[in-house]
């Protein structure tokens, strides 16, 4: 009789406790900026693909759920055909992210995923690409490398010399 | 024998060779020594300082010196540090030096993850870049269809100056500028011209120069599933490893082995892969009643009501078809009733070919030992453009010379640079006697032009004079007589001579003499071998297996005994006239075509049924030399495709044929080959059975890191498919399975660890450049037969006398264009001549025609137009066609041909 009476003591001074369960969805808890969400493709400060299908992220990852397939424009600029993540199998460890060097692949804050189907959640390039540069803002991979796209030719890149004068023999 | 010696590295003794350089011998011991321009095949220049090593004078010694190991013999005593902290840091620097130039390229660079630069930079431990300053760059070339260049990436280790010019003979592409602009590219933009190009994809440690058919459809090394494969471009069957992603075919690399094709392929074989993923591939079985594919099972109904017992069935095989589809049909009709399928000509040059490997003295030789050959004759054979890496070998047989030199000025034979000093333009032997100018002559000692007959007679004089027994030639001029004389003091004089013909005259006049001198070489005790090209990839295979061209099936139709015949990848317009082919499918009721392209024959047929090409099945090919090679599915294909062979097995057994086989795998199909035909009996021998493990493991097709498993077939099913079995072979289509090395006839790809790129090899060989570990594989169906009692050939042809008004054409070879597979990959296409008749200028002004202008010819009656092209070193009253071009294809020649010259274009 008296454990009855002490377990409802308890249950009432719970009321006037700090509420530990958030309203989710009404309310959502604090999810840190490096929280590894829902994996998005960014874009340089130009607009242009970052993603220059490399393979990295694909090899990276432990339970191969990324495949992807490069080509590339006129121009020789390389980016993916298709870009393919299967979320049902991803683990979210952030090794595609750790992988990337041009900062196309990042994971986000983002982990409201939840589908009915399995299906649904494998996400295409168009489903991943995003129209901002995400974490990462300023760096533009083809602005660093030697290869000659559409509007930077060979010498132009970032601590680069004008292309050498074969035919010169000065020194 | 060679000397060995003891050698102390890190205070270890070690057993090498005497007289190698370090680096050989470090990195077949098992070392890992970074390097650049050393390359086992070109040997050292000394150029990178990459592989630098600490000598010690004694075991007092503590202060040491750097030397480079590739350029420091091993001799007895020698005392090396690889792990000494000052050589790892200057090594390291190195590194450090050539980075500081090199492009921020990788992610979008299609070395990388193969990359030498990328793999010795991590094994020198560099890491950091320290250099502020800026970075040299370059513009581009155009290098035709095949190279990519992108000269930022370059680190200046020469290697492919050194191979383009000093070991492939090219002469467009070369080293430009000065100090720290050197440039590797040709004088001006343009299609690199030399036929051994594509080697420069591998050649090259970093990514100067990548596969540009490759980077069209581009995936990354660890993505690529891949087995052990052989070229099925021309008759000498090199190794090679097709790569594949996604259901598509993306690139070929070289497979070495020590006895065929050593590090290179030709560009031919290198590229010419495209067509397993061109659009005339046949993809579901096709019926002509119906314009839309067939589904299998009504295709099989179909078949087995054709091919009831009773019926009246003849099958026509391929030379370019596996052994075993061969067999597989054959089988199917009976011996009587198989057709070889090869032209009537060719059947009579290869039936020749069998019989003087099989019954004569002389060896068939081959590619390592062609490259090794002291004194060789090329009788009528353009061997760059019909077997081209066996000009490759008869290049360095050449340059063997000044290693005679050397000895006696005691330089190794390694020192490259040296030894191309002390030689200067010494070479060795090299006699080429063909009807038209031919690259190889660039090398050799003296050359000679005639039409076939001609040539034969010079064979025979050459024979003639070695040995009294073998026939005489009756009239010859003085200065041919000379000339054989040369020939015949030179061959004798040589250790192991090598004769060189083959098919590709058309003439069996020319074989025979060229038996004649190996025979007679022979019995003057040389061990004098013999080398044949022969024009594709079974050719001498199917040869072993069975006689009988498309003309004998040809009249076995036109004497009405056949209902149906059955042809096995193979287009008899390539192999006879026109009319007779149409006429062949006027009188036959049903024709079936096994074939993987659509081709003229296929779209005359009645049923087609889609067979594999080489890299979606497996089976068995006989090179030239007649070695028997066994090459791996790569991946399974789309939809109903399936070997020849399998698809012949199930119609046999639908048909309820009385000789109906229960084959199970290919393994059961190769052991009744051996049973039932003789020169195959050994066969199964090279064959690792299906059932093979280690360890209770398959053999991986796919690396370790192959990724996107669970990712490539999610946007058609979540659920990831079980991996395709493979019945056939002890590979899987699988990354699980045993993660060492494989026996020699089975390594998917070369790789092993802290080594990503090509490189990878001088852990695979037993030693650096020599034969791979357990042996190089393939099964010798022939040897020479030592008291072989088989007498001269004594039919000497009477002399070429020119026709008035008439040529006599013979075939000229293109190595892009001529043969059938490879000229439908667009990038070969691309390089292919168009058709053209070759005329010397005196015999053009004699018909009153000009360079350009289309000429009329007839030949067997039928009228062609072609432009002429001047050859000057043309024999008069001799003209060449080109061979298998669009429009002449099925032409038999050397054939005389009546110039219409009033006509003009």
């Amino acid at each position: 009789m008296f454990s009855l009476i002490r377990g409802a003591w308890t249950v009432l001074l719970h009321m006037f406790h700090r509420r530990v369960t958030v309203q989710y969805p009404d309310a959502k808890a604090y999810v840190p900026p490096r929280w590894r969400g829902r994996i998005i493709l960014s874009r340089d400060p130009d607009g242009g693909e970052r993603c220059v299908a490399c393979y990295l992220c694909a090899v990276a990852c432990p339970v191969d759920c990324i495949a992807l397939q490069a080509t590339e424009d006129e121009n020789g600029r390389r980016y993916p055909e298709f870009f393919r993540i299967n979320f049902s199998r991803c683990i979210f460890c952030g090794f595609c992210e750790e992988a990337c060097p041009t900062y196309a692949i990042q994971l986000t804050t983002d982990y409201e995923m939840g589908e009915y189907k399995r299906s649904s959640l494998v996400y295409e390039k168009e489903d991943l690409l995003i129209s901002g540069t995400g974490k990462y803002p300023g760096y533009n991979f083809y602005r660093v490398a030697g290869l000659a796209i559409s509007g930077k030719d060979k010498g132009e890149a970032k601590d680069e010399e004008p292309p050498v004068d074969v035919k010169s023999l000065l020194p | 024998m060679a000397k060995m010696a003891t050698i102390y590295i890190d205070n270890k003794p070690y057993t090498v060779k005497e007289g190698d350089n370090l680096l050989h011998a470090c990195l077949s011991l098992g070392f890992d020594i970074p390097y650049f321009c050393w390359h086992p095949a070109m040997h050292s220049v000394g150029a990178c300082r990459q592989c630098a090593v600490k000598q010690f004078k004694d075991e007092n010694d503590t202060l040491g010196r750097i030397v480079m190991s590739c350029m420091t013999p091993a001799v007895e005593g020698t005392r090396i540090s690889i792990d000494d902290e000052e050589v790892r840091a200057f090594r390291k620097s190195i590194i450090e030096f050539l980075m500081t130039n090199h492009p921020h390229d990788c992610p979008v660079c299609d070395e990388g993850g193969e990359c030498h630069l990328q793999d010795m930079t991590v094994m020198t431990g560099h890491s950091y870049r320290r250099f502020r300053f800026k970075k040299r760059t370059y513009r581009n070339q155009y290098l035709g269809p095949f190279v990519n260049h992108e000269m930022n990436r370059c680190i200046q280790c020469y290697r492919c100056v050194r191979f383009y010019r000093d070991y492939a003979g090219g002469r467009d592409f070369g080293a430009f500028a000065s100090h720290h602009h050197v440039y590797f590219g040709r004088h001006k933009e343009g299609a690199l011209e030399n036929e051994f190009s594509g080697n420069l994809v591998e050649i090259c440690p970093t990514g100067v120069f990548t596969d540009k058919t490759f980077k069209r459809h581009y995936t990354r090394k660890w993505d690529l599933q891949t087995a052990p494969s052989v070229c099925v471009h021309c008759g000498l069957g090199c190794n090679t490893i097709p790569g594949e992603r996604y259901g598509l075919l993306r690139r070929i690399q070289n497979r070495y082995n020590g006895a065929v094709n050593g590090y290179f392929l030709c560009d031919r074989g290198r590229f010419g892969y495209e067509f397993v993923n061109a659009e005339r591939r046949i993809r579901q079985p096709l019926m002509k009643r119906s314009s839309l594919p067939v589904p299998r099972e009504e295709v099989m109904q179909h078949l087995s009501r054709l091919i009831y017992f009773g019926a009246r069935v003849i099958g026509i095989g391929s030379p370019r078809a596996s052994l075993e589809g061969n067999f597989a049909l054959r089988s199917l009709v009976g011996e009587d009733h198989f057709y070889t399928g090869v032209s009537a000509m060719d059947a009579r040059l290869l039936e020749k070919i069998i019989m003087v490997l099989a019954k004569g003295p002389a060896r068939s030789s081959s590619l390592a030992e062609a490259g090794a050959a002291d004194a060789v004759f090329v009788l009528g054979e353009d061997v760059t453009n019909s077997a081209p890496l066996l000009a490759l070998s008869l290049r360095q047989s050449v340059r063997l010379k000044p290693m005679e030199i050397d000895k006696r000025l005691h330089i190794p034979e390694w020192d490259d640079s040296a030894v191309r000093n002390a030689a200067q333009q010494e070479k060795r032997p090299l006699f080429v006697a063909t009807p038209y100018r031919t690259k190889l002559e660039e090398v050799s000692t003296q050359a000679y032009h005639a039409a076939p007959d001609d040539l034969a007679r010079l064979g025979f004089a050459v024979a003639h004079e070695l040995d009294n027994r073998s026939p005489a030639v009756k009239g010859l001029p003085k200065k041919l007589h000379t000339l054989a004389e040369g020939i015949a003091r030179v061959l004798s004089q040589a250790e192991h001579p090598l004769i060189v013909s083959g098919t590709g005259c058309g003439s069996e006049a020319v074989l025979e003499s060229a038996a004649n001198v190996a025979w007679a070489l022979c019995r003057k005790n040389r061990s004098a071998d013999l080398c044949f090209a022969v024009p594709e990839c079974n050719s001498l295979g199917l040869a072993l297996m069975g006689e009988g061209s498309v003309s004998d099936a040809f009249k076995a139709v036109h004497d009405g005994a056949v209902d149906t015949a059955i042809i096995l990848e193979n287009d008899l317009y390539l192999r006879a006239e026109t009319e007779d082919v149409n006429s062949f499918f006027d009188k036959v009721r049903n024709v079936i075509v096994i074939d993987h392209s659509v081709t003229g024959t296929a779209s005359k047929a009645d049923v087609v049924v889609p067979a594999a090409a080489f890299a979606e099945g497996d089976g068995t090919l006989v090179n030239n030399e007649g070695r028997a090679q066994r090459f791996y599915q790569v991946f399974v294909p789309d939809r109903d495709i399936e070997e020849s062979w399998r698809w012949l097995r199930d119609i046999m057994a639908a048909s309820g044929r009385p000789g109906l086989k229960h084959w199970t795998g290919l393994d059961d199909i190769v052991q009744a080959m051996s049973n039932s035909i003789k020169a195959f009996k050994n066969i199964a021998e090279s064959n690792v059975p299906a059932g093979y493990r280690i360890t209770g493991q398959h053999i991986p097709r796919q690396p370790h890191r192959y990724s996107g498993r669970t990712a490539m077939h999610a946007n058609i099913s979540v659920v990831e498919p079980k991996p395709p079995e493979d019945k056939d072979s002890p590979l899987s289509f699988s990354m699980e399975g045993f993660s060492g090395q494989p026996p020699a006839g089975l390594i998917p790809r070369f790789w092993a660890p802290g080594w990503n790129s090509v490189q990878a090899l001088n852990k695979f060989q037993s030693e650096v450049g020599g034969p791979l570990t357990g042996g190089d594989p393939g099964q010798r169906l022939f040897e020479p037969v030592q008291e072989s009692t088989v007498s001269y050939f004594d039919e000497v042809p009477g002399a070429f006398s020119p026709r008035e008004n008439e040529l006599l054409l013979v075939r000229v070879y293109h190595i892009f264009g001529s043969e059938e597979l490879s000229a439908m990959s667009p990038c070969i296409a691309e390089s292919a001549p168009g058709p053209y008749i070759g005329l010397k200028p005196e015999d053009a002004e004699l018909f009153q025609v000009s360079e350009g202008r289309d000429v009329r010819i007839s030949i067997n009656d039928k009228e062609y137009s072609l432009p002429v092209k001047y050859l000057p070193e043309l024999p008069s009253g001799v003209g060449v066609l080109p061979a298998g071009l669009r429009g002449l294809e099925g032409l038999e020649l050397p054939a005389w041909g009546r110039i219409n010259n009033q006509a003009k274009g």
